[in-house]
């Protein structure tokens, strides 16, 4: 296991007594060069997570670890400097997540400048050579990020965290700004990149098919807990838990002949917020095979294969 | 009774700026079926939002201009209209709801007043009235303990139900269409079901057309009679949903189905993306505005303007691409000979 994570735990204190319970006792694991996709919706703690795994957040309790080796809950700025080798970040927001007053080769090339070993001119070349792997124009490097469209920022991010050498890359819904024709690139592009520079990656989404499609593993989390996971194609096809079966169910198809004539039964309700959060199964006030000990008990991890696990009372 | 709820004819929109005219929509057309679902497909920049918006009477003039064009609503037209004239169809005939209702209802105004000055406003109740029927609207779209959330705020509504608030209040003065931009985009897929299935059920009660604004062919196969799809300002290609789905005939109408994810059969079939980018359209080509990106593209598709041709098997479906013309070679040809360009270049 290149990553593992034990009853990782990160709260949130608002004041007035309350906790946010955003991640609660996530345990996982991805072996090297692995894509495991993580699936949820907004509000499940899932980009909490990703941060909380490497170290832009503090966690509150539970376990890290990486090639075996525990990492600190709070990273100090030397942690940052040293795990930032081999563990990187693709945010979400391509429009916020790049300074506004640094030119992209000022951008890319952080990285390297940081670590202090590299000279001006080896950094501009590295840079120019991964613009050039992500499909951008070496000469724009001048350029800020106003000058860019949402995809080519996007690049800009992945370069930007590639040019590391990273072994471990957490990728937070990289695609989720970007339009139809542009999001398959950037997905062809991570694709690629995992074959040549044998990464591995913690895919973060809330579109179902595109995880289908780049992941080998896939995760479901709710309100703060991983509640099933196993290989992609058998959470898709045969999902075992109520929630990840309505999840796949309310997520549309471009067939129109298919879409018409199923059923339509939407998921009813919505996710409450993790807010003091008592015992019992997360998702029993919006789960149609609601049981009484739901409301009580918190389910257990149950192993149904080696690789597929859920947590829920149907299959204790 | 016409058919036809809403025609629009020719509209081409520009926008000034400082670098120039924009071309945002040039030339569309197309026409609404009474109680149907019509839907706009396209990419970011590629005017679909602007079109209704033009439709709607919301365009800021200036920058905004109307330079052609026409759209008549059960006959009447839309466009030129003066800002009193407008108030009398815009909310009342015609309904919309946006993309992002966090920012489009007014965040310091209970939801309830804000339904209730829609009525105030266009059906002159009092607004103890308006309040009261405020309730109804948000029962109609189904949002739990109506009573007690029309005195909330926007900021104590999630996404999901500030949507159901904001199509409430489009409902309000029983309009015949409904306008929805992008009205799931930013909610996830459980509650864009909801959504969805909503929009759906109003559909069948109240007997409205709806115009469904969306990038997402998921979306359109699930809600859509018709479809359009728009690329540079354009409308490329429009049909019957199945038309588009099963006879798609416009080279982008294919790039967009061949990047989009499904959700069935082999996951090993790579994604196929538009490589390249939309033309500048401060400047728009003379030619196919898809010609630089096209696979198929042939000599003339540069410089010379493709008519709106009808694609032979059915009535109402057409492509504006130079491929659909008799003397045009068939696509396999043209793309057999583009890649023996290549490789001999």
């Amino acid at each position: 296991m290149l990553v593992r994570t034990e009853q990782l735990r990160k709260y949130f204190t608002l004041g007035h007594g309350q906790t946010l319970h955003a991640v609660d006792g996530v345990s996982l694991q991805i072996s090297e060069n692995e894509i495991l996709g993580l699936v949820g919706e907004s509000g499940s703690g899932k980009s909490t997570f990703g941060k909380a795994l490497i170290g832009l957040h503090e966690r509150t309790s539970g376990e890290a670890f990486y090639n075996d080796e525990l990492l600190p809950a709070r990273f100090s700025a030397e942690d940052h400097l040293n795990y930032s080798r081999d563990l990187q970040m693709i945010f979400q927001d391509p429009y916020s997540s790049l300074n506004p007053r640094m030119t992209i080769l000022e951008i890319v090339g952080e990285g390297l400048r940081i670590q202090g070993k590299h000279s001006t001119a080896d950094i501009k070349e590295q840079v120019a050579d991964w613009l050039d792997k992500v499909g951008l124009n070496a000469d724009h490097m001048s350029r800020y990020p106003h000058e860019f469209s949402g995809g080519q920022r996007q690049r800009i991010g992945i370069a930007r965290a590639m040019i590391i050498g990273p072994k471990f890359v957490v990728c937070d819904e990289p695609i989720s700004a970007l339009d139809v024709s542009v999001q398959a690139q950037v997905i062809n592009l991570l694709e690629e990149l995992k074959q040549s520079m044998g990464l591995t990656l913690l895919f973060i989404a809330h579109d179902l098919s595109m995880v289908r499609y780049v992941s080998d593993r896939m995760a479901v989390m709710y309100l703060g807990t991983v509640i099933e996971t196993g290989p992609t194609n058998e959470v898709f096809f045969d999902p075992k838990h109520p929630y990840t079966q309505l999840l796949i169910e309310s997520n549309p198809e471009p067939d129109p002949r298919l879409e018409k004539t199923r059923d339509h039964i939407p998921i009813k309700g919505e996710i409450t917020s993790p807010v003091n959060m008592g015992a019992g199964c997360r998702f029993a006030d919006r789960c149609p095979k609601v049981m009484d000990e739901c409301k009580t008990v918190t389910p257990e991890t149950i192993s149904l294969t080696d690789s597929h696990s859920v947590s829920c009372h149907l299959y204790q | 009774m016409n058919n036809r709820i809403l025609e629009v004819e020719d509209l081409s929109v520009e926008f000034s700026t400082y670098g120039g005219d924009v071309k945002a929509v040039r030339g569309v057309s197309f026409a609404v079926t009474r109680g149907e679902t019509m839907a706009i497909v396209g990419e970011s920049g590629c005017g679909k939002s602007v079109t209704v918006q033009a439709i709607m009477g919301i365009i800021p003039m200036p920058p905004g201009r109307i330079t052609s064009g026409s759209a008549k609503l059960d006959g009447n037209e839309l466009l030129g209209l003066s800002p009193k004239e407008a108030n009398e169809f815009r909310g009342i005939q015609i309904g919309m709801i946006f993309q992002d209702p966090m920012t489009s209802l007014n965040p310091t105004m209970t939801i309830g007043d804000q339904i209730a000055e829609t009525l105030v406003v266009h059906r002159h109740k009092t607004y103890a009235e308006a309040s009261r029927q405020a309730i109804d609207l948000l029962e109609k779209t189904h949002i739990p303990e109506a009573a007690k959330r029309v005195t909330q705020y926007p900021f104590e509504f999630s996404g999901g139900m500030l949507q159901r608030a904001m199509i409430a209040q489009s409902l309000a003065c029983n309009p015949s269409i409904l306008i929805a931009d992008e009205p799931t985009t930013a909610l996830d897929v459980t509650i864009q079901g909801q959504i969805l299935e909503l929009m759906d059920e109003l559909q069948r009660t109240e007997n409205m057309s709806i115009i469904l604004i969306t990038h997402d062919l998921a979306v359109v196969a699930r809600m859509a009679d018709e479809v359009a799809v728009m690329y540079a300002g354009q409308i490329v290609e429009s049909g019957s949903v199945e038309d588009i789905f099963y006879e798609s005939s416009h080279p982008y109408t294919l790039g967009l189905k061949s990047a989009m994810p499904s959700n069935i059969g082999d996951r090993d079939k790579k994604l196929t993306p538009i490589i390249g980018s939309p033309p500048d359209l401060f400047s728009p080509p003379h030619g196919c505005g898809y010609f630089a990106r096209c696979p198929y593209a042939m000599r003339m598709c540069e410089d010379m303007q493709p008519t709106n041709f009808s694609v032979q098997r059915t009535e109402d479906h057409h492509a504006r691409c130079w491929l659909q013309h008799e003397a045009a070679p068939a696509v396999a040809e043209v793309s057999q000979s583009n890649q023996d360009k290549d490789n001999a270049g």
